[in-house]
C-alpha cells in the first residue's frame, strides 16, 4: 500500500481570472464557502458556470451553497514533473469530484491530506478551502472518514 | 450531395521524423515546405499547381508558405477549429474544396517542432482564462493529466487494466520494429512496461505518445484528375469531424454524462463516418488510430464500434489489434507511441502507404483504412481512405 501523502500542486501555475459568470464561485471559495450556480427558471445545476443555461438558454442563476461532500469519480496521481515549478509538489493527486446535493456537477480539483493507498473511485469526500498568499482560496477534498 | 471516392489523396510527403529539437537549424515553416513540395514531387505536380490549404489547430500561415513557394494563385485556405482532433478530418475539408468547385489541387499539411513548447505541458503556455481557472486550481498541467482522469474511470466501469494499456504499447511497438521510419526500434517487453516510471498513474511513461519533430503533407485533387496523374489514386471515401455537445470541452470541463466520460468522443463522428460510407467497422482491413496516450487507442477501438463498450481492453488482449495475426491491424507504422509524433499526420500517411500497396508492414490486399484525428475537446474526426 502506498503510504505517501499527497501534496498539492504547486500556486506558481495557477493564476485567478475571473469574469461576471465565474466570479462568484471564487468569491465563495474566499468566504470558505462551496456555492455551485443553478438555473433560475428550469433549476439544473451547471459547472464550471457558463452565460447560458444548457437546458433552457436562460441567463438567470442563483448561487446555491451547497454542503461540500462530494463522491470520488475519478483520480490520477501525478508523478512526474513536467514543468520545472512541479518539482516540489509532486505526488499530487488530481481528482473528479461529483457532487450529489448539486444534481451531479463534478469539479476538476484535488484531493490532499490523504494517503494515496486510501483513494478509490466513489470514495465519500469533504471540500476543504487551502488559502493562497494572493488570497485565492481554492476549494479541494479531503477523504470523508466522517462519512457513512 | 456526398464527397464519397470523388477526391483522391495524388501526393504523399514527409521530412524524417526527429526527435525532440532535432530538426533544428530548419525552421518550422521549413520542415512544412519541405513536405508540400515532397509532396507534389510524388504526385507528379508542380508545386505552382496547388491553388489550395486545409488545416487543423490553427494551421499555418498560407501568405507566407505561399510566399516562399511561389504559389501564384490560392483559391481555399481555410482550418478546422480545435487543436489535433482535427488531423484527420481537415482532409475532409480539403475534399469539400474540390468536391464544391472552389479549389483544384488543395495541400493538407501537418507538422510539429516541440523544441520551445512541449506539447505535453501546451495548456501553461495559453494565458490564463475564467474558464481555464477551474482546471489550472488543480494542477492539470497537459494533456497527460486530464486523460488520466479518463483511463481510471474506464478502468473502474470496465475492469480495464494496465495490462490493457500495454498491449496497446507493445503491439504498436513491434510495428515500429520493421518500419524504417519509426524513431523507437528496439524490443519492448511486458516486464518492462510495468516498471517503467508512472508520469500520471494509470499512465506510465510507455503510454505516451513519443515528442517529435516533422511535418507531413498530402495533396488531393478530383478523381477524375487523379487518374491521369502518376501514383495509384488514394481515394477519399468519407470523412467526418465535430462531436455530440455533451462531450463539449471534455477535458477541459469533466462534465460529460458518465456513458460518455471514459470515452474518446468519437462516437457521433464514427456513427457519421460509417453512414457516409459503403462499410461498417467489419470492412474496415486496417485502422490508424490517433495514439497519444494507449487507454485511448482502447476508446477509440470502443467508439468506432470494432467492439462493444467496455470491452476494448480484452479487445487489445486478444491480440486483435497485432499486425501479426490480428483481425484488425493498428497503428501499422508504429504509430505516435513509438514511430513518431507529428500530430495526426503520420497516421493519414501510414494508411496512404497501406492503400497504395507499399506500406513497410503491409496488409495484404488492404482496401478500406480508417484514420482518426486526436481525442480532444470539439472538433474530433474521422476518415476512411480506399483504394
Ligand atoms: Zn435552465
Amino acid at each position: 500500500m502506498d503510504q505517501r501523502m499527497a501534496k498539492r500542486p504547486p500556486e506558481s501555475l495557477f493564476h485567478l481570472v475571473t469574469d461576471a459568470w465565474t466570479k462568484p464561485f471564487w468569491d465563495a471559495a474566499a468566504e470558505g464557502r462551496l456555492a455551485i450556480p443553478r438555473c433560475a427558471d428550469c433549476g439544473a445545476f451547471r459547472m464550471p458556470p457558463t452565460p447560458f443555461c444548457p437546458h433552457c438558454r436562460s441567463q438567470g442563476l442563483d448561487w446555491v451553497a451547497v454542503s461540500g461532500r462530494g463522491t470520488l469519480y475519478s483520480y490520477s496521481v501525478v508523478e512526474r514533473a513536467i514543468v520545472p515549478d512541479m518539482a516540489q509538489a509532486v505526488p499530487y493527486v488530481t481528482a473528479v469530484v461529483e457532487l450529489p446535493d448539486a444534481g451531479g456537477v463534478r469539479l476538476i480539483t484535488n484531493i490532499v491530506d490523504a494517503q494515496i493507498g486510501d483513494l478509490t473511485v466513489g470514495a465519500p469526500v469533504r471540500a476543504v478551502f487551502d488559502r493562497r498568499a494572493d488570497g485565492v482560496a481554492v476549494p479541494r477534498f479531503v477523504l470523508d472518514d466522517a462519512a457513512p | 450531395m456526398t464527397i464519397r471516392d470523388r477526391t483522391a489523396i495524388v501526393g504523399l510527403g514527409a521530412t524524417p521524423y526527429y526527435k525532440r529539437g532535432r530538426s533544428a537549424p530548419q525552421t518550422l515553416d521549413e520542415l512544412v515546405g519541405k513536405a508540400i513540395i515532397a509532396a507534389a514531387a510524388d504526385a507528379g505536380l508542380e508545386v505552382t499547381d496547388i491553388d489550395g490549404f486545409a488545416y487543423f489547430a490553427g494551421g499555418f500561415d498560407t501568405g507566407a508558405l505561399v510566399e516562399t513557394l511561389g504559389i501564384p494563385e490560392v483559391r481555399y485556405t481555410a482550418t478546422l477549429t480545435g487543436s489535433g482532433g482535427g488531423s484527420a478530418g481537415a482532409v475532409g475539408l480539403a475534399a469539400s474544396a474540390i468536391v464544391s468547385g472552389m479549389a483544384d489541387v488543395v495541400v493538407c499539411v501537418g507538422g510539429v517542432q516541440q523544441s520551445t513548447l512541449r506539447y505535453g505541458a501546451m495548456p501553461t503556455s495559453y494565458a490564463p482564462s475564467p474558464e481555464s481557472a477551474f482546471y489550472q486550481s488543480a494542477g492539470l498541467v497537459g494533456p497527460g493529466h486530464m486523460f488520466a482522469l479518463l483511463a481510471r474511470r474506464h478502468m473502474h466501469l470496465y475492469g480495464t487494466t494496465r495490462e490493457h494499456f500495454a498491449e496497446v504499447a507493445l503491439s504498436t511497438r513491434a510495428n515500429a520494429m520493421t518500419h524504417p521510419a519509426a524513431l523507437i526500434r528496439k524490443p519492448l517487453t511486458l516486464d518492462e512496461y510495468m516498471a517503467a516510471p508512472l508520469i500520471a498513474d494509470p499512465h506510465c511513461l510507455f503510454d505516451f505518445c513519443l515528442e517529435s519533430d516533422g511535418a507531413v503533407a498530402v495533396i488531393l485533387t478530383s478523381a477524375e484528375r487523379a487518374r491521369d496523374l502518376k501514383r495509384k489514386p488514394v481515394y477519399v471515401h468519407a470523412s467526418a469531424h465535430g462531436g455530440a455537445g455533451e462531450w463539449g470541452r471534455s477535458l477541459y470541463w469533466m462534465n460529460m454524462p458518465d456513458e460518455t466520460f471514459a470515452s474518446s468522443g468519437h462516437a457521433a463522428v464514427a456513427k457519421r463516418l460509417y453512414a457516409a460510407s459503403d462499410v461498417g467497422p467489419g470492412g474496415i482491413d486496417v485502422a490508424q488510430i490517433y495514439d497519444h496516450f494507449t487507454s485511448q487507442v482502447i476508446m477509440q477501438l470502443e467508439d468506432y464500434g470494432f467492439c462493444g463498450k467496455g470491452e476494448g481492453g480484452p479487445f487489445v488482449a486478444s491480440g486483435a489489434i497485432r499486425f501479426d495475426g490480428g483481425s484488425l491491424p493498428v497503428n501499422t507504422d508504429g504509430g505516435q507511441l513509438s514511430g513518431g509524433y507529428i500530430w495526426g499526420m503520420s497516421h493519414i500517411r501510414e494508411a496512404v502507404e497501406q492503400l497504395r500497396g507499399c506500406a513497410a508492414n503491409q496488409v495484404p490486399g488492404a482496401e478500406f483504412a480508417l484514420v482518426t484525428g486526436g481525442p480532444s475537446n470539439i472538433p474530433v474526426s474521422g476518415l476512411i481512405l480506399r483504394r
